[in-house]
């Protein structure tokens, strides 16, 4: 059902730009997001109509209308649920869910969780700028408590959800964090996304520079980041700060920034990250700054269960051949039927 | 095991008669359903007409022996055609104290009751909310209307199975087999098919030839006690109906719905995704569908309601053809969404088996007031096209219905069917699958050399529906979404008159569908100056009314809506023959509303709102009344 026997052809990132205007607000971080989007497209080896953007509401949900390929703007939190359905009707499709965290979180809080936990093959890139940014500056269900905004004039009394904690608690197969404006980071991530076959799910620390301007300063800028986040590598150890010289080790069964060389820490002390380590995870996920650096990159991948909508088909596939004799007019008749005159 | 049954000869000659409603009640786990169902399926095989109506309660194990927890199963046969599951039985079988309390105003007059009476002592009577020393079966008033007949049910089934050595709880759950098989004594019907079904079903399906046997014997216990004891003196006959030559089944309304389904399916060449979330009445579609993948079928349950209409929307989106099923409280979850399919211009089947409400109201029980939130029920101007099944075997037809108009209009259809017919039996000749027409479906690709962008909104000039291209199509890459498009580019735009030129055409789309559907006929005394409206389930009821009325010499004409959007062509036309125009609904005058407003004509309504469907006897009663106070 898609053209993957005609020749590829090689696209550009313009080559996925819709002729729609561009309508967010000058200098929000979905520019840097869509921009990334564009680059990984043609990295994938893919056609460009096998691509359907889906989102829900919200200034991040306008995703779709701005990329050259099929796309569905849905209603609010729903994205998910649209999504599963396109992967069931047609498997081969590369979906991809791009949504805020209001939608995604909050109305659709509990397609989020469904779609992750049956593992649908999509992409999902949450957008979270931890705050309302089309209802025009409410708290969201990631703002921090006591966030003062035109619905909380006294301070948020709400905790903010861990997307991360409930990506990897909702079985979610893929979970990663990134950075708006790391192109050098999300782009390659994007690009693992999209090659896992289950469901991927990619939190987007992203600025709203007019409602929550400078929300994840602490770890987006160039002075922040070092000493504030920690980048994920496979198989290596957590070290970060801007002389490289901080890690992360475990001490008494938890996560604890130390700095190397001081009271006899080596390198060979520090946590080793390992991505098919569900629990590992759920520690990284919970690691928040200023006690601890903030995990960027990928926090865990598992490649082997299968994806939702294969197991569907399958499941099709095995009716059909174990009763490959089926008529349909015997099924309209029943097994029990009498005759009259 | 044997499966001779005794049937023949025996020493009471039956008795014809034309017509019986007999009911089995009991407690919910007294098997009920299963000794209807089979006495049904017995019937059906003698070429009688019938119509059945399970009557249970939502709470699937009720305390035992508790009124709440009482179980019914009425089924009417007859040796002419019937269109109702009859208004007052002629038999009840009442296998407990519960059952009998709460069943006995359904008898008519000089009706039998055949009870349990082993359970008509201490804990039996004070569940049911009798005094210790009550003794309702020897009740004067009560044995005076009624003719009640006591069998020792209970002490019968554990002498016949005593050898057994099975648990008394085991053996107990045979006592609907023999009520059953005494109700085979007294109406003549053969035992070889529910000794051939338990011998399938408990025998070879649940691996349990034991149970089968311990259920055979009951059965030919309460034949033989028919037999034997002169407790009840006469036997009856009900001789086959004359129905058309042909190849019958039996058949409810859901099961109806997933064959037209999966015949849609084939008819289009394109794999129906069910996508449903639990919901009584409708889970049984679910049930139905997920069972037939070897036909292509693909289901899927949801975690909610929105999410099954929106993942129904995506799979059409994507070139299938997405179906939702629910209940009225799910229809309104799904409300919004379908605005949003409406707005994408998208196939979307939804089928509504409407139960009493509001919230979850009564929900194993029948209702028809989803009317309007099935015309309405959504933000803005959301024109659906709406089908109302009228009987079980009409749901086939008219799920098959609903996927062409779906296809054909590009937008939502909605079938309301109700819990009535849902799960009331009928027989259906079976039809010739080869001679239903396909169904035609295209989707669009891009000429070769064009530098034309698609534009999704451009419509067909005849039926205004627009091209549904699907992903994965080169050159037709285009954004669909809840905004308000431009009427050719398929661009967001604000723009007011553009907005209004939507509208119209969404609307417009809808309302040509009525090309496709074909003029009324009008039934009964077409000349009479009465003229009854009904729309769905109660197609039964109502015709059986006016028959009845046209013997006591009203004449009265009948017809009878399933296309609520748009109506039939010569709808208006029809109404402004008829002088009075009743409208019967399971609600307080939806239809009515709907035709007045339509049509100007001074509609009356007859409403009956209790959960069930209409008896013959009240929708008399009722349009009598519309025309004598209209005479005055």
């Amino acid at each position: 059902m898609t053209s993957t026997d005609l020749p590829l052809p090689t696209y550009k990132p313009k080559d996925f730009a819709s002729d729609q205007d561009v309508r967010w607000c000058p200098g929000c971080g979905d520019y840097a997001v869509l921009a990334a989007v564009r680059k990984t497209l043609p990295k994938l080896g893919r056609h460009k109509e096998d691509f359907v953007f889906v989102s829900g509401i919200g200034c991040a949900a306008r995703f779709p209308y701005y990329m050259e390929t099929y796309g569905l703007h849905s209603i609010h939190g729903r994205a998910p649920a649209f999504a599963t359905g396109i992967k069931l009707a047609n498997p081969d499709l590369d979906v991809w869910i791009v949504s805020g965290d209001g939608d995604l979180l909050s109305i659709g809080g509990n397609h989020t969780i469904h779609v992750m936990r049956r593992n649908v093959g999509v992409r999902i890139i949450l957008l979270n700028n931890r705050i309302y940014g089309l209802t025009k500056g409410q708290y969201s269900p990631t703002s921090e408590r006591g966030k003062v905004t035109k619905s909380t004039p006294m301070g948020s009394i709400d905790e903010p959800v861990n997307p991360l904690a409930l990506a990897l608690a909702a079985e979610c197969t893929f979970v990663a964090r990134c950075i708006d404006v790391d192109a050098k980071m999300l782009v390659p991530t994007m690009e693992r996304a999209a090659g896992h076959e289950g469901c991927a799910f990619i939190e987007v620390y992203q600025d709203c520079n007019i409602f929550n301007h400078q929300a994840w300063f602490y770890a987006s800028q160039k002075d922040t980041r070092p000493n504030n986040t920690v980048d994920l590598v496979n198989g290596e150890p957590l070290i970060f700060g801007e002389n490289r010289d901080k890690g992360v080790m475990i001490v008494n069964g938890r996560p604890r920034a130390v700095t190397l060389g001081s009271g006899g820490v080596t390198e060979k002390d520090l946590l080793v990250h390992d991505e098919t380590d569900r629990t590992l995870a759920f520690t990284l996920a919970n690691m928040r700054s200023p006690e601890l650096p903030e995990p960027l990159g990928v926090l865990y991948c598992n490649p082997d269960r299968p994806a939702y909508e294969q197991e569907s088909r399958e499941q099709i596939r095995q009716a059909e051949e174990a009763r490959p004799d089926t008529k349909l007019a015997a099924l309209v008749a029943g097994p029990d039927t009498w005759t009259v005159g | 095991m044997t499966s001779q049954a005794p049937e023949a000869p025996s020493s009471t000659s039956p008795t014809p008669v034309e017509a019986v409603a007999v009911r089995f009640a009991g407690d919910s786990g007294d098997g009920m359903q299963l000794a209807g169902g089979q006495f049904t399926s017995t019937t059906a095989v003698l070429g009688n007409d019938f119509s059945t109506f399970p009557d249970y309660p939502a709470e699937i194990r009720a305390p035992r022996g508790t009124t709440f927890g009482v179980s019914g199963f009425q089924v009417h046969f007859a040796a002419r055609p019937i269109h109702t599951p009859g208004d007052a039985v002629d038999v009840l079988v009442a296998m407990n104290p519960a059952a009998f309390k709460t069943n006995i105003d359904e008898v008519r007059p000089g009706g039998m009751i055949i009870a349990d009476e082993d359970e008509f002592s201490g804990v039996g009577l004070k569940k049911a909310g009798y005094a210790p020393d009550d003794k309702p079966l020897a009740d004067e008033v009560l044995s005076s209307r009624y003719r009640i007949v006591t069998v020792p049910m209970t002490r019968i089934v554990r002498e016949a199975l005593a050898e057994t050595g099975q648990s008394a709880k085991e053996i107990d759950r045979c006592r609907n087999m023999f009520a059953l098989g005494l109700l085979c004594w007294m109406y003549d019907r053969p035992l070889t098919p529910t000794i051939d079904w338990l011998d399938s079903y408990f025998g070879k399906k649940k691996k349990r030839p034991e149970i089968a046997s311990m259920n055979v014997t009951a059965l030919k216990a309460g034949w033989a006690f028919g037999e034997t004891t002169e407790a009840i003196p006469e036997r009856y006959q009900v001789a086959a109906a004359e129905l058309p030559p042909g190849l019958y089944r039996k058949i409810n309304g859901n099961e109806a719905t997933v064959l037209g389904l999966a015949v849609a399916s084939a008819k289009a060449d394109t794999q129906i995704s069910y996508c449903g979330y639990p919901i009584t009445p409708a889970s049984d579609l679910l049930h139905g569908l997920s069972a037939l993948k070897q036909f292509g079928i693909q289901t899927f349950q949801a975690e909610d309601e929105i999410a099954a209409v929106a993942a129904a929307i995506g799979v059409s989106y994507a070139g299938g053809i997405g179906v939702t099923g629910t209940s009225g409280p799910g229809l309104a979850l799904k409300g919004e969404a379908l605005g949003l399919a409406v707005m994408l211009e998208l196939p979307l089947v939804v089928v509504d088996v409407q139960r009493a409400g509001p919230a979850t109201g009564m929900p194993t029980k029948t209702e028809q007031a989803d009317l309007l939130q099935a015309m309405y029920g959504r933000s803005g101007e959301a024109p659906c096209v709406v089908l109302a099944a009228a009987s079980p075997s009409d749901c086939f037809d008219t799920a098959i219905e609903a996927v062409r108009l779906a296809v054909r209009a590009m937008c939502p259809v909605i079938v309301l069917t109700d819990a009535g017919i849902a799960n009331g039996a009928e027989p259906w000749q079976v039809p010739d699958v080869a001679s239903i027409p396909e169904i035609k479906i295209e989707h669009p690709v891009a000429q070769a050399d064009s530098d034309d962008t698609f534009e999704p909104y451009l419509r067909d000039p005849e039926t205004l529906a627009r091209r549904w291209a699907i992903p994965g199509t080169p050159g037709l890459e285009h954004r669909l979404g809840g905004l308000e498009k431009d009427g050719t580019t398929g661009a967001v735009t604000y723009d007011g008159p553009n907005h209004q030129t939507m509208i119209a055409a969404r609307a417009e789309k809808v309302a040509r569908v009525v090309d496709v559907i074909p003029p009324m006929e009008v039934g009964g005394d077409a000349g009479a100056d009465t003229l009854v409206v009904g729309w769905g389930g109660t197609r039964g009821a109502i015709i059986s009314a006016t028959e009845r009325l046209q013997q006591e010499g009203i004449a009265t004409a009948m017809v009878h809506l399933r296309h609520i959007n748009p109506m039939p062509p010569n709808l208006g036309e029809v109404l402004a023959r008829y002088t009075n125009i009743i409208v019967p609904e399971i609600n307080s005058g939806q239809l009515a509303m709907l035709l007045r407003a339509n049509y100007l004509v001074d509609a009356k309504t007859v409403s009956v709102i209790q959960g069930r469907g209409f008896h013959v006897e009240e929708l008399v009663n009722g349009i009598r009344k519309v025309i004598e106070e209209a005479g005055r």
